[in-house]
């Protein structure tokens, strides 16, 4: 599913989590213009408030930006892009490094697995 | 100013005390929940803001002024009870609603209708649970109105009709309008909330915004209720 949310954690947050997600992986493409607030609010099955918020964060972030006429577009940026996408790789890394910490493999033997993985 | 003001509003039936002086502010363009257990006086809060009952004590302005003429303009109100006549066809109840509001939208109302397959020239009492409860929102929603008041929407309906009737309200609602939701089914809802109102006992336990309340408590909106009023 495109845009599925814990209740437990703010809506917004995981809509900005998305969202980012949506223009690292370029299916929202640079310099694509953004549906409508209350469109993609409509598509999420949120509250259009809450997207609100959420654009704003992404507009503050850089990654996208307001036409004043026109509405909301992805950024064409492609460094800032490539450089969230190099943050969230390091975070994937992270949190696989953890979890296999937490079954008791250093990291040589992560890595390890990762290889044997790739060979499968 | 807030669209729904409630100062000090107290309500009994004889020695039974049903609302402890409530204070409440709604403002404008939010969606926001009304939660509390069956008999925490959701519904006699929301009759007085529709003028249904009166206060023993206290105050309700709607766009600042007294409950009245003016206020029931504005509020487009679904009742936890069926209240349309169930032997009237839909295209009836349509020119019904139009005669009666200044605000009813036809139009809005036969296209939300068209997406439901449904014939206007259908009786109510033909249909099913679901299917009358979906007439009657698409009736409550074709009005442009500034606040929208829905008690228990979603109570005793499958789940896609629940996603239905949580889309047309997303929908439909005017910008700058607000929506309360009364319900004590929060999970299904609670994504689409703004703010949130829990009311136990007939007093406000608990207001804020439901983000903020997710973020400081660690929980969904629905934990925090379970927490909140456990048995």
């Amino acid at each position: 599913m495109r845009w599925e949310f814990d209740n437990d954690r703010p809506i917004y947050i995981q809509l900005v989590e998305k969202l980012k997600l949506f223009i690292i992986s370029g299916q929202y493409e640079p310099g694509s213009r953004m549906l409508s607030v209350r469109d993609l609010a409509l598509e999420a099955k949120v509250n259009p408030n809450t997207m609100q918020k959420a654009l704003g964060e992404l507009e503050n972030l850089g990654l996208i930006y307001t036409k004043r006429t026109s509405g909301k577009y992805v950024t064409e940026d492609k460094k800032l892009i490539s450089k969230f996408k190099d943050e969230m790789a390091l975070e994937k890394v992270h949190a696989y490094l953890n979890d296999m910490k937490s079954i008791g493999f250093s990291k040589k033997e992560a890595m390890d697995y990762l290889k044997m993985s790739k060979e499968e | 100013m807030a669209l729904v003001k409630c100062d000090g509003v107290c309500k009994s039936y004889g020695k039974n005390s049903i609302l402890k002086n409530i204070n409440l502010e709604i403002p404008k363009g939010k969606i926001i929940g009304l939660l509390g257990p069956n008999g925490s006086g959701k519904t006699t809060l929301i009759k007085i803001i529709n003028g249904l009952l009166e206060t023993n004590s206290g105050t309700v302005l709607v766009n600042g002024e007294k409950i009245g003429i003016n206020s029931k303009k504005v509020i487009s109100y679904l009742p936890e009870r069926p209240y349309v006549n169930f032997n009237m066809s839909v295209k009836e109840l349509i020119n019904y609603f139009s005669d009666f509001y200044d605000n009813f939208d036809s139009d809005t109302a036969y296209k939300l209708l068209e997406k439901l397959n449904l014939n206007p020239n259908d009786k109510l009492n033909t249909m099913s649970k679901g299917m009358k409860e979906k007439v009657q929102l698409i009736l409550v929603m074709s009005r442009k109105a500034d606040l929208y008041i829905l008690d228990e929407p979603i109570g005793g309906v499958d789940p896609a009709t629940r996603d239905y009737i949580l889309d047309t309200i997303l929908t439909n609602f005017n910008d700058g309008a607000s929506v309360i939701i009364s319900t004590h089914l929060i999970s299904d809802i609670e994504k689409i909330l703004d703010e949130v109102i829990f009311i136990k006992e007939g007093s406000i336990y608990l207001t804020g915004d439901a983000d903020e309340l997710r973020t400081s408590k660690g929980m969904s909106i629905d934990e925090i209720f379970r927490e909140e009023f456990k048995c």
